[in-house]
């Protein structure tokens, strides 16, 4: 009972940052129906900022602020660069596909150059700010209340943003008929690259809570957690914010449980069997609207 | 414009020379591979050879799926796995020889395309995509944890050299090399029967679009099986080859990037064509070869390839629509040489 007890809370915790990282493929995905493969390593620069910024004495919250703009910028100069013309052409969608793949190889790549960071392990900052909670038999660690916290006050943030705010209209009207809104006036480029920002923001946001537990980071981490995230996001209905977040929550706790009772090796394709079980039962994911075919 | 029109006349006359001297390059062709084991190529020059014959062949495969029917997959490391798996575990646990137990990795590979296939009746776009990277992984999982048969991690070992009446073929003699561009060419010829035949046409009308398919008759969900189908057999028993190339497989040779990395062939080469394949895995498997004095810069450069490529001509390097007269089956010209009255009996 005691190991189920630790093992859901481990997945809610991961669950939780999972959806962090869901929320920017379904943010971009409502818009632009686009996987976007460069989504993970946007979550590792974000770290990789983290752990630049703390190495170079700026003190903890500083370089984790400094992180999340620097990685909002880059994924929105990763539209602007390399998808905005795509967009302009009015290519395929495979090709926008393959363009994120291949901003992903570099910006992985980039960072595990010799010169930059290295291909080989880091220590990152610890997030253990305060001591450990033990109730009963179960410990938990401060970075894991952090993490979860956080995670749950950023996701409120972001649903207040897209519900609540101008911006959010805007964007919500833009995933609906795009064309539509631009004759309504809104600038359609601008919201999105604002969501663009936003994902990525919310990307090294979630890069710094997780490393800040694990207390490690390497420049490949990036493309496994990216591809779990976003089976959290396609599980819970992409393009929907409460979805990712509960298929963050679902996807985080099956796998801490498949971890714990079925063996390691089933932990992390544990996402794509939840995955492909809801999509067969229910096309759109556990939220998702009907898709209605446009002629 | 005027040098598009330019660019076109070229094409044009490149196609109908390429077309009217088609049975002396056949010829030259053949002769050619034949004379592989007398070429003296060395180890590294044969083993990229068969890389891009393999992945020409893999490129081919997902083609049908992807350039054909427009059915995007980001799993087919997964049927590769499968594939490779199963050729090789039926010749190390099962004893069989190689000839069948290629046959036998297609069908089989095939058999779980049709599987895989049933989803895609209810699924559209990226979701079918995103069913098959999950496919991919789940695959991924089966490899790694089924210890008693796929034997776990450590892959399976001593895998047997195949005989060819008696000759062994090895990478040394070049006759590996051989048995892979004997494939991938039969693959082709396959691939250009299948392009020009009813099935196929009916591929690409699904491609272009399905509703108005449907609207024409056509029962959309089987042709997408079917394409599923063939394009799981043709990967499989390219997965079947792969097993003999290092002679010994493991479950991170069949990972998400492989499948990118057929994918990007496809896209790379030029989305639908043949001649494209050939030329987007050469390019992709020379690449890392040619580049390595750019050391870790390499795999960026390669990145910014991906994305340039894309931008500036994302229909593929060797991606031009045929100037070709539209090749008309024979059913198709007798039907159209009937008088008009005779038409719809005869369809």
């Amino acid at each position: 009972m005691v190991t189920f007890l630790g093992a859901t809370i481990n997945g809610l915790v991961l669950g939780m940052a999972y959806a962090l990282i869901a929320v920017g493929y379904s943010l971009v995905f409502g818009i632009l129906r686009l996987i976007n493969f460069a989504h993970g390593s946007i979550y590792v620069f974000g770290a990789y900022m983290v752990y630049l910024f703390v190495s170079l004495q700026v003190g903890l919250f500083p370089s984790i602020l400094l992180a999340i703009l620097l990685a909002g910028l880059l994924a929105l100069l990763v539209d602007k660069i390399t998808l905005e013309p795509l967009r302009k052409k009015n290519s395929m969608l495979i090709s926008d596909l393959i363009t994120t793949v291949g901003v992903s190889f570099i910006i992985q790549n980039v960072l595990s150059v010799e010169k930059v960071f290295g291909s080989e392990r880091k220590v990152f900052p610890s997030l253990n700010l305060f001591s450990n909670i033990t109730i009963g038999h179960i410990t938990i660690q401060s970075s894991q209340i952090i993490m979860f916290v956080v995670a749950l006050l950023l996701l409120l943030v972001l649903t207040f943003i897209v519900n609540k705010t101008k911006i959010g209209l805007s964007m919500r009207a833009t995933e609906q008929n795009s064309r539509a809104a631009k004759l309504m006036g809104i600038n359609v480029n601008f919201v999105i690259s604002f969501t663009f920002f936003l994902g990525g923001a919310s990307a090294a946001i979630a890069g710094a809570l997780i490393c800040g537990y694990y207390q490690v980071i390497s420049p490949t981490m990036g493309s496994l957690i990216g591809l779990k995230a976003f089976a959290a996001a396609v599980v819970g209905g992409i393009g929907i914010l409460h979805g990712s977040v509960v298929g963050g929550l679902v996807v985080g706790v099956c796998e801490c449980l498949a971890a714990q009772y079925l063996g390691s090796n089933v932990r992390d394709p544990m996402a794509f069997v939840i995955l492909i079980i809801i999509l067969i039962i229910k096309p759109n994911g556990l939220f998702g609207k009907k898709g209605i075919t446009k002629v | 414009m005027a040098m598009k029109k330019n660019t076109n006349r070229l094409l044009s006359s490149f196609e109908s020379f390429c077309y009217k001297y088609r049975y002396i390059f056949a010829v030259i062709y053949v002769l050619l591979c034949v004379s592989i084991p007398f070429l003296g190529l060395n180890r590294v020059q044969t083993r990229l050879l068969m890389m891009i014959a393999l992945y020409a062949m893999l490129g081919m495969g997902l083609n049908v799926l992807t350039g054909y029917t427009g059915l995007v997959s980001l799993g087919h490391a997964g049927f590769y796995g499968i594939g490779a798996y199963v050729c090789a575990l039926l010749q190390v646990n099962a004893g069989w020889s190689f000839w069948p137990a290629l046959l036998a990795a297609g069908v089989f590979t095939a058999f779980i395309g049709l599987l895989l296939g049933l989803p895609s009746l209810r699924l559209s776009g990226s979701y079918l995509s995103i069913v098959t990277l999950g496919f991919c992984e789940i695959v991924q999982m089966i490899l790694k944890q089924w210890e008693s048969v796929t034997n776990g991690n450590y892959g399976v070992r001593n895998i047997p050299t195949p005989h060819f009446f008696g000759i062994p073929l090895t990478a040394k003699n070049g006759g590996l090399l051989l048995l892979i561009v004997v494939l991938a060419t039969l693959t082709a010829l396959g691939c250009l029967a299948l392009k020009n035949s009813n099935t196929g046409r009916v591929f690409f009308a699904i491609k272009d679009d399905e509703l108005a398919s449907t609207m024409m008759g056509i029962n959309t969900s089987r042709y997408k099986i079917v394409s599923f189908v063939i394009s799981a057999f043709i990967t499989g028993a390219a997965g079947g080859f792969y097993s003999l190339v290092n002679g010994y497989i493991e479950p991170t040779n069949f990972v998400f990037n492989t499948s990118i990395l057929i994918l990007s062939v496809v896209i790379v080469g030029g989305l639908g064509t043949i001649r494209g394949m050939v030329f987007g895995a050469a390019l992709l498997q020379l690449f890392p070869e040619v580049s390595r004095g750019l050391y870790e810069w390499r795999f960026v450069v390669y990145g910014l390839l991906l994305v340039l490529m894309m931008r500036f001509r994302p229909q593929g390097a060797l991606g031009w629509r045929s100037t070709q007269p539209y090749h008309l089956s024979k059913q198709a010209k007798q039907i159209l040489a009937q008088p008009e009255t005779k038409k719809g009996g005869a369809a």
